[in-house]
């Protein structure tokens, strides 16, 4: 993104002949597709192989400008807030109040897993209960902004405005019932010793517009270049299942009247480790195979929130019986919101 | 003068070090670099987001990367203090 920085005077017309070219793309994708496949090479668009290659094009150009759009507006409106506000935020918050303001600032607040450790520290050392800085830690990767704009892209505003409230119940209330449980005793004794040298440097202040735009590149080339093989695999996936697996499979076999559907969408959610760009086009074709939403919500939201990774890297500060407590609790949120949602949505 | 480079070892990381490499080479400064991935102390340098650019034990930027430009007056400011 070099010409971002080296083009002071015509940012405004960089920005606007980006947004064109975003939206052209996302305009022209489906017809260049069916006249390259269809047209140029002369498949029949009947035909399984066909299908199932039209839809992993479509898909994943698709997929890809939905992500950068996203990213970037995303980055640049969060270099707004930090983590550092968020504490201050919610220091010398009871417990209740705490777990709600907590769930929120989880959702909005720029943070990556990888810091969970010392945002952790950070914030029981500024005198947070332990149940409200799970909130936090909880609703943070589980209900993800990424997620909120390809749910929103992709089945509208309904489903999401389901994901970001049951997601933000799941994190309050687990919050709330793992600071009520008293657990403090089973946090590494060192994090409640961790003495603060200097003052917190508030990330998000004194920064120009054009440092926050280019943030937003950043963010955008860095995240794409990370993910694009999970996200070629998840969308591979996707095709294949829309090409292949029979309409309305999932509702014969793991329909809203399996007993189980939920709890093996769970299982196989936790040990695998994506983030919500990869799974979201599997999760597509899914619930076009008639996967009910309930149980496409609590894969999605297991296979985001929870991570092996993630309980290795809090193993640091959390021991053994509040580790579990904390992936137990969350789990068996997911699990309950799936059931609900299959109970609820038709 | 001392830099340390506050992460998990995740991209954005190592690309903050390269671009303190970088400045301080242009500048000409003699200078030592260190990575710090212990999240406990990074957690004591009062940062919650990483990465985090420490200079001589004072952090000057976390929970971004900065471009080159800006590191580069960063470490010359700090030269100068």
């Amino acid at each position: 993104m070099r010409w971002l920085r080296t083009s002071r005077s015509g940012h405004g017309a960089v920005l606007a002949g980006l947004v064109a070219t975003w939206l052209i793309l996302y305009r022209i994708n489906e017809s260049l597709w069916e006249t390259v496949l269809f047209g140029w090479l002369g498949l029949a668009p009947e035909e399984r192989l066909s299908e199932t290659l039209r839809f992993f094009f479509y898909d994943s150009v698709k997929i890809a400008l939905l992500l950068s759009g996203i990213i970037f507006v995303v980055t640049v409106m969060r270099s707004y807030l930090s983590v550092e506000r968020t504490r201050a935020l919610l220091a010398g918050r009871r417990e209740g109040i705490g777990n709600v303001l907590a769930g929120l600032l989880g959702v909005i607040t720029p943070f990556c897993s990888c810091s969970a450790v010392p945002a952790f520290i950070g914030f029981l050392a500024a005198g947070i209960p332990l149940g409200v800085t799970m909130s936090f830690l909880i609703a943070s990767p589980m209900v993800n902004e990424v997620a909120i704009g390809l749910l929103f892209s992709l089945f509208g505003w309904r489903i999401t405005l389901i994901y970001i409230s049951s997601g933000l119940v799941i994190a309050i209330l687990a919050g709330w019932v793992l600071g009520r449980l008293q657990l403090e005793r089973w946090v590494e004794s060192f994090v409640y010793e961790t003495k603060l040298h200097g003052a917190a440097l508030d990330g998000s202040l004194a920064l120009t517009f054009d440092q926050r735009l280019q943030m937003g590149a950043e963010e955008v080339t860095s995240i794409l270049r990370q993910i694009w093989p999970y996200l070629l695999v998840g969308i591979g996936v996707g095709a294949l299942i829309h090409g292949w697996v029979p309409t309305n499979f999932f509702a014969t076999y793991a329909g809203p009247r399996n007993p189980f559907g939920v709890l093996v969408a769970v299982g196989i959610g936790i040990p695998l480790y994506s983030n919500a760009a990869g799974v979201m086009p599997m999760v597509q074709a899914l619930h076009d195979k008639g996967l009910p939403m309930g149980t496409v919500l609590a894969f999605m939201m297991s296979v985001v929130a929870l991570s092996l990774p993630e309980l290795i890297l809090l193993r640091r500060v959390l021991k053994p019986p509040l580790l579990v407590a904390f992936f137990s609790v969350t789990g068996l949120g997911i699990v309950l919101i799936g059931y609900l949602f299959n109970a609820l949505l038709p | 003068m001392d830099i340390k480079i506050l992460g998990s070892g995740c991209k954005k990381c190592i690309t903050l070090e390269d671009r303190a490499r970088k400045g301080a080479a242009e500048l000409g400064l003699e200078t030592t670099i260190e990575s710090v991935h212990d999240p406990v102390a990074i957690a004591g340098y009062g940062v919650m987001r990483t990465p985090a650019l420490v200079i001589d034990e004072r952090v000057v930027v976390a929970g971004r990367v900065p471009a080159v430009e800006e590191v580069r007056s960063l470490l010359l400011q700090a030269s100068r203090a």
